[in-house]
């Protein structure tokens, strides 16, 4: 594979997987239990989106055909996302929102830990930007996962409930493919098998601390590093992109 | 082909009279989102660094450093938004945090986050000095603020937070 064009690849990921947990985040304005918490998760969006923006721009020039972050955005269909499968799902309860946000910061906590000593100027820079960012995520997802964990008899099944329906999309996180190791290669991609022993072992402790099971390692969804979604993509994609898609090249 | 020619310090002092939008007792040049100016045969590049990577404020900066600049002639300009090295409380002036106290706003109350799982300590009342405060949300109405209340004086502030 051609660098370029694994790079293009890489990077489309990485600004899928922000873009599509901002807009997920972003359905919480104005639903979510308290007002603190209506600010708190659009300002991770905000956070999201600033990411994605970044990503998605460079992924364009990458790719050299004068696409924009905004082409990239609104102009894909499913099958041409390369998000992971746990940033798509939906919302569900709050404690649903706080599993993942547990589960996809630490891993990026550790990933952008990483990929700040790229050899991609680029990417280094967009990285140490996003890691002071994410760890405010994961501190708040943390301390959110132990409070209704070790909470009321309900706060716990909740967010037990949580973990449990949503471990089997963590193993795709450290999934790697042709792309990954061609960069890994070159010093630009982050190595995930080396970052997996610590992800397991921050959860591990997190999970422990809020009094939760760690679900065991069973069956693990895979699909989107050929993408292909669960059935929520679409529908999601269906309002991101409806007004691109029926009025195009519409200006604010 | 540019005719009128002004040196990078000349536009820097020019723009050093833009405010920060959300906080406009601070100006952009201030705070250190302002990076650099480079000047050459096809006009003027601003290099500007986000606070925080989505914050909303950049679309209002960047046509403030281009109406202002135009309204002195001085065209063509182009603003670089540049992530690298990312932008750090570190760079606001003492002289800022103090303006930003006074207008009710915590500044950041230590040096830039060395530990990535470091939280924040000791804020202190930006009404009271009191340092007997506490955390409501890590999150506030900008990107760049938490939310504290001060247990002295009871009343609640925002914080800078440190970055």
């Amino acid at each position: 594979m051609a660098k370029q064009d694994a790079l293009f690849k890489y990077t489309l990921r990485l600004g899928d997987n922000a873009l599509i947990l901002s807009q997920r985040l972003s359905e919480w304005c104005s639903y979510a239990p308290l007002i603190e918490e209506d600010l708190a998760l659009t300002n991770l969006s905000l956070d999201m989106i600033g990411r994605a923006q970044a990503l998605l721009k460079y992924a364009g020039e990458i790719e050299g055909m004068g696409k924009t972050e905004d082409t990239l955005a609104f102009r894909r269909s499913e099958r041409q996302y390369y998000n992971n499968l746990l940033v798509e799902q939906p919302n569900g309860d709050f404690a649903f929102t706080m599993a993942r946000q547990l589960f996809i910061s630490a891993f990026e906590l550790y990933f952008y830990s990483e990929m700040e000593h790229s050899k991609d100027k680029t990417l280094a820079a967009i990285a140490a930007k996003t890691l002071k960012e994410v760890k405010y995520h994961l501190e708040h997802a943390k301390d959110w996962v132990i409070r209704l964990g070790d909470g009321t008899g309900e706060s716990h099944y909740r967010i037990q409930h949580a973990v449990n329906e949503l471990w089997m999309y963590t193993g795709e996180l450290f999934e790697m493919d042709d792309v990954d190791k061609e960069l890994i290669d070159q010093g630009i991609a982050t190595d995930l098998d080396a970052i997996r022993p610590l992800w397991n072992k921050y959860i591990g402790d997190v999970l422990e601390t809020a009094t939760l099971i760690v679900p065991e390692n069973s069956y693990m969804q895979t699909g989107s590093r050929k993408g292909i979604h669960t059935e929520h993509l679409g529908h999601l994609l269906c309002e991101m992109q409806y007004l691109q898609r029926a009025y195009p090249d519409a200006k604010w | 082909m540019v005719t009128a020619t002004y040196s990078k310090e000349e536009i820097l002092e020019i723009l050093s009279a833009i405010a920060d939008p959300e906080i406009p007792v601070v100006s952009i040049q201030e705070i250190g989102m302002l990076r650099d100016v480079v000047v050459s045969e096809d006009g003027y590049e601003v290099l500007l660094t986000p606070t925080y990577t989505g914050c909303p404020a950049m679309g209002i900066i960047e046509a403030d450093i281009k109406a202002m600049l135009l309204e002195k002639g001085i065209t063509p300009v182009k603003v670089t938004l540049t992530y690298s090295p990312a932008w750090s409380t570190d760079w606001m002036s003492d002289e800022a945090k103090e303006k930003m106290r006074k207008y009710g706003i915590a500044p950041p109350a230590h040096s830039s986050c060395g530990s990535i799982f470091k939280t924040e300590q000791e804020v202190v009342c930006p009404h009271c000095s009191c340092q007997d405060t506490e955390m409501i949300s890590r999150f506030g109405a900008t990107a760049c603020k938490a939310l504290y209340k001060c247990n002295s004086c009871k009343e609640p502030f925002e914080y800078f937070k440190c970055h």
